[in-house]
């Protein structure tokens, strides 16, 4: 029999009686390059080199078997790709070549326009990171983290230290708390940015 | 003299003037002469990624771009930070190893009316430009007030070693090409087993708890193995391991004190360039008894102006000056 099988309800929709590469297909589709997502072998040597990976609900391993089982709703809510901090040790010792950090790249992706992961700590980030990028063409370090400390990390809690280090960064550092420069071509990058979204979306 | 196209990257002019300051002197010393890419913006960091895959190598491919118009006959892009030297590295790779990504980025910047050709340029970071390009030859040549009797840590971090796309490190675990420059310098190099551990990245934001465990187990090692001070070669790591360790301190009742420096600073030392002159003083935990060590008269970090007359806090009512006030403004039976 040649039957198409489609099954893209998530599990508990039923006994998963095959497996349900529709989701790890494409998340390979999603990641730049070829990621080898495929091959993993569950060997785990990703999870035990992860410096974050007591901070993770899943390992990398489980999560690869999870998208080849086709788990998509326990995949986005997973906290492990958010716990990644691209140290690409993961990606190195990978004895089938998987490029593990670049897919946790593209499962926040997914994540995110699922809607389905809830803790916004660090995709909002992100986010605040990016929009001094999208408005000035540049980073701008002290405004993140006086926006993201007020709005995600218990101000009253984190003030105490905050005091100090944010005096350290305006004195030592000498680092001007006003935004960066908005670089001269920021128009020509909103267009460019405003394109890549649509090709992103299509 | 070579030329080189610059990508300094956003925190060189923020957060890691020290980095800059020194990078311009030693590249100044070594004849690498490095034209800053006219127009670049920042390259997203980890966190364009997170979002938004195409956009993000949008971002990264318009510096790509900018730097083919400008190159001017050189074809090698610097960058002195890992983090921008990945990015950038990993947008021409993978725009050259996926044709239909290549030209689904170059349909992005075509909107800005630019274009880049996967492939063309050459990326860079400094310490390999360093190493691999100027030679250890010319280093050893420039040094001429040696490090000796300095215990360093060379910290490498993450980004530089791995991925590695174009196999340009020793070894991405355990690479020596660090440790091979700052013996050039004349210091004593000890052997950092954590080299390339993560710093906990963009973690002191989004997970703290998980950022200074990070930070604890560089720096303890270090501080076993008697090192005066750490380097560093990238602005995130070593605002992680400098301005956080305080905090990391305080979360584990520890009380290091290692100084964490650029690895350019040193160098622009062992060069007979001034402490002054190399962002000397700007680290969070003082670099100045570990050079005093070994002779070098670095400044004392510039502290914090005199503190605020009300301590910085929550605020809370002073109530002996109130009482005070209204005293003399003749208050007290509106007060009684």
């Amino acid at each position: 029999m040649n039957e198409k099988v489609i099954v893209s309800d998530p599990p508990s929709a039923g006994p998963l009686m095959h497996e349900d590469l529709e989701l790890l297909h494409e998340v390979a589709l999603l990641t730049p390059g070829d990621s080898h997502l495929e091959m993993c072998i569950q060997c785990g040597t990703c999870g035990g080199s992860c410096p974050s990976g007591s901070a993770m609900d899943h390992t990398p391993r489980a999560i690869f078997a999870m998208l080849r089982a086709g788990m998509r709703e326990e995949v986005m809510k997973s906290n492990t790709p958010w716990m990644c901090v691209s140290c690409y040790y993961c990606t190195v010792r990978c004895p089938q070549d998987i490029h593990i950090t670049d897919v946790m790249y593209t499962l926040k992706n997914m994540a995110l326009k699922s809607k389905m992961f809830q803790d916004t700590t660090a995709s909002d980030f992100s986010k605040t990171f990016i929009s001094y990028v999208e408005n000035y063409g540049r980073s701008f370090e002290i405004g993140l983290a006086g926006i993201h400390n007020v709005t995600h990390l218990r101000l009253a809690v984190r003030l105490p230290n905050m005091v100090p280090m944010a005096l350290g960064m305006l004195t030592k550092k000498g680092m001007s708390p006003l935004p960066p420069k908005r670089i001269k071509g920021m128009n020509d990058l909103k267009k460019i940015l405003k394109r890549a979204k649509e090709l992103e979306a299509s | 003299m070579s030329d080189y196209l610059f990508y300094p990257g956003c925190s060189m002019e923020s957060s890691a003037k020290a980095y800059y300051h020194s990078v311009m002197s030693v590249c100044k010393t070594l004849d690498v002469k490095l034209n800053e890419i006219e127009d670049w913006n920042c390259c997203g960091a980890t966190e364009y990624l997170s979002l938004d895959v195409t956009p993000a190598y949008a971002l990264i491919a318009r510096n790509l771009a900018l730097a083919e118009q400008q190159a001017n006959g050189s074809k090698t892009v610097v960058a002195p930070c890992s983090a921008c030297y990945l990015n950038l590295s990993k947008a021409d790779h993978y725009m050259h190893e996926n044709k239909a990504f290549g030209e689904k980025i170059n349909t992005a910047l075509a909107a800005g009316g630019l274009h880049y050709d996967p492939g063309e340029l050459i990326v860079r970071h400094l310490l390999d430009v360093i190493i691999n390009e100027v030679g250890m030859d010319k280093v050893k040549e420039k040094v001429i007030k040696p490090l000796t009797g300095l215990r360093v840590a060379p910290y490498i971090g993450c980004m530089l070693p791995r991925p590695d796309y174009n196999d340009r490190y020793s070894d991405s675990e355990h690479p020596f090409e660090l440790d091979d420059l700052l013996k050039a310098l004349g210091a004593e190099v000890i052997d950092f087993p954590l080299k390339t551990a993560c710093c906990g990245g963009h973690m002191t934001q989004i997970g703290p708890d998980t950022a200074f465990e990070l930070i604890r187990r560089l720096i303890s090692s270090a501080d076993d193995y008697k090192a005066d001070v750490m380097v560093a070669l990238c602005p995130m790591c070593q605002m992680n391991l400098d301005a956080f360790q305080g905090q990391m301190n305080g979360y584990f009742h520890t009380n290091y004190k290692m100084p964490i420096l650029f690895f350019t600073q040193l160098m622009g030392l062992a060069f007979g360039e001034k402490p002054e002159n190399l962002g000397f003083g700007s680290e969070f935990v003082s670099a100045h008894e570990a050079m005093k060590r070994i002779g070098v008269q670095t400044p004392l970090p510039q502290d914090a102006k005199p503190a605020p007359k009300k301590p910085a806090g929550l605020p809370m009512p002073a109530l002996r000056e109130r009482v005070g006030q209204k005293s003399t403004t003749g208050n007290e039976e509106a007060s009684e």
